[in-house]
């Protein structure tokens, strides 16, 4: 992917088969010799935890898969089968469960680096919008994952999200009933629901291996935002990255392992334990921690469709960012400014989350429409205009220079830092 | 191939249309039937009526049944609630609508039990002698009329028959 390969195979076999299909010397010049900036921190590792975690879920779907029922009669009692009867089927739900957690948490970290460290401008806009229909994929799959138990939890979000499209003017009612199959949530959406939640995460793996492609036509951003401009300022792939996103993905593992073992039902919600009834909606319905700060600008918004084409526009924006941002740095940390802003818009997505888990009340809904101003101002407003009012900080001339401080380069290197990675030092 | 660019259309250019036209037909016809497995199947459309037993309902009661895998409000109206529902002015309302032109006899007021926002069971409840949606907070009075966004419009009034005075069919 970076140009023509260097790999040379050291078997006959290997010989042959290179010939036929050059896979390996892809492997090789993919992952093995990649150079990657020197200068990459621990937030560049959520894309191999993100890998990990897109594996995991497969994984423990797939297996989950062989024991679920996907028939609104028996379904929640085959998760509790699951749960009780299916060798370690509890540890597989668990995982499977609190994974999708882990996933999001991780993309949400993946996603906030790209903004603060400016990953999407120019050359990498189509990168940052495969990553934009990766996240929508992502949603979908959770979404209708969070169905498949059908607890009271399962069929009323279900219902709720659903119905998003009835809003739609003039069709609204024949889109639900072909999404539902019915006149409401019923068993024909659990069986699709099912089919489709078993096929989007290929369609998310095929789109991720687009989304690496257009990784590795520019290369890695980087805590600088300047580009490589000599093999002083990158590293190969192995050992390097791989050592280090090892090291992140096993750090991330406990965590993840931490909610399987201690806590597994902490972002579930106790009223999915009880078996989906369509004549009751719970007291309180709320959706998963990850689609909060969503749900909150949906009920902040008094008239429906508004609401609807709000939420929307609030993941849609994801995609124009590239051409809302107007500065040429790239990187925040050059940007006085601009991080105030990106601090404040952090909180303002967790104050949101916030609000989408509280009852609704008069203080909710102004706080909402308050955070929820401030989350389009900040792209629609702040971005555009920081662009041309912003005075940024010197920005490095070479990631070596960013790494070794602008003055003194030469005096403060240590021995070897400097030199080819190769060699040592 | 060799480019050959005339002022007139060829027989080539007609057959390039041509083709092309009869494949996305065929390609469309193809794609429907896949698109239209998804809408309600016949088991489901069979399910379209139900029979509602108003004898056990007392004065002041709710009652919920199942139509079409959806809730269906079934209200024994009492006359003081009906005359205060139907003193309310139309000024008031989100979604226009009289209490006369809602219901059949004044006394039972049938209505879907399905928000009009999002699509949730409200429960009885509310500030206005009717219900409160737990999703989004939407309120409607004892006409199932909406009083309260965000849902934008009256609780739906399903097609119904009494074929006796105590027994209604809806659908």
């Amino acid at each position: 992917m970076s140009g023509p390969s260097t790999y040379v195979p050291k078997s006959a076999f290997g010989r042959w088969f290179e010939q036929r299909l050059p896979i390996m010397g892809l492997m090789h010049s993919s992952f093995i010799v990649f150079p990657n900036p020197r200068n990459l921190n621990y937030f560049w590792t959520f894309g191999g935890i993100l890998s990990f975690m897109l594996v995991a879920q497969i994984l423990t779907g797939v297996t989950l898969a062989m024991h679920y029922v996907p028939d609104a009669r028996l379904a929640f009692n085959s998760v509790e089968h699951i749960m009780r009867d299916v060798n370690y089927g509890w540890l597989l739900r668990y995982m499977h469960a609190n994974g999708a957690t882990m996933f999001f948490l991780a993309v949400y970290i993946h996603m906030l680096r790209g903004l603060y460290y400016g990953s999407y401008k120019a050359p990498r806009e189509v990168l940052w919008l495969l990553g934009v229909i990766i996240f929508l994929l992502m949603m979908a799959t959770a979404f209708m994952g969070y169905v498949l138990p059908w607890g009271q939890m399962s069929f009323w979000g279900a219902t709720v999200i659903t119905n998003l499209f009835s809003a739609i003017p003039v069709f609204g009612n024949y889109v639900t009933a072909w999404l539902w199959g019915g006149f409401s949530v019923g068993d024909p959406t659990l069986n699709r629901f099912f089919s489709l939640h078993y096929l989007l995460p290929f369609m998310i793996a095929g789109v991720v291996i687009l989304h690496i492609w257009a990784l590795h036509v520019p290369g890695s951003n980087n805590p600088a935002g300047v580009e490589p401009k000599s093999s002083k300022d990158t590293l190969p792939f192995h050992p390097y990255f791989t050592i280090k996103d090892g090291f992140a993905v096993v750090v991330f593992m406990i965590f993840f392992a931490w909610f399987v073992f201690f806590v597994p039902n902490f972002f579930g919600h106790a009223d999915n334990y009880n078996p989906a009834n369509p004549l009751v909606t719970p007291q309180e319905i709320v959706p998963e921690w990850y689609f909060l700060p969503y749900y909150a600008i949906l009920r902040s918004i008094p008239y429906k469709l508004p609401g609807v084409l709000t939420m929307f526009a609030s993941i849609a924006v994801f995609a124009f960012l590239p051409w809302l941002d107007t500065s040429r740095v790239r990187s925040g940390t050059y940007r006085p400014v601009f991080k105030v802003f990106f601090w404040v818009f952090v909180l303002c997505g967790i104050g949101l989350g916030y609000i989408g888990s509280q009852r609704v009340s008069d203080a909710t809904i102004l706080a909402g429409r308050l955070l929820l101003t401030y989350y389009f101002v900040f792209f629609l407003v702040i971005l555009p205009l920081l662009g041309l009012l912003e005075t940024p900080r010197q920005v490095p001339a070479s990631i070596s220079a960013a790494v070794l401080g602008a003055k003194g380069a030469a005096a403060a290197m240590p021995r070897g830092v400097g030199a080819e990675p190769s060699v040592k030092g | 191939m060799t480019d050959m660019t005339t002022a007139e259309p060829t027989r080539r250019d007609i057959l390039y249309i041509a083709t092309t036209a009869v494949g996305i037909v065929g390609a469309a016809s193809v794609i429907w039937p896949l698109i239209d497995q998804m809408n309600p199947d016949l088991t489901t459309l069979a399910l379209s009526k139900t029979e509602i037993d108003l004898k056990p309902v007392a004065p002041g009661q709710n009652i919920v049944v199942k139509w079409q895998g959806k809730p269906v409000f079934v209200r024994n109206r009492p006359p003081k609630m009906v005359e205060q529902v139907r003193a309310v002015p139309m000024s008031e309302l989100i979604d226009p609508e009289t209490d006369q032109a809602r219901v059949q006899v004044a006394q039972w007021l049938i209505v879907v039990g399905v928000c009009t926002h999002l699509g949730c069971t409200p429960n009885v409840g509310g500030d206005y002698d009717g219900w409160l949606c737990p999703c989004h907070g939407s309120q409607y009075d004892a006409s199932g009329r909406v009083r309260h966004g965000p849902a934008p419009l009256n609780l739906l009034v399903p097609k119904y028959v009494f074929k006796t005075p105590t027994s209604v069919v809806v659908g």
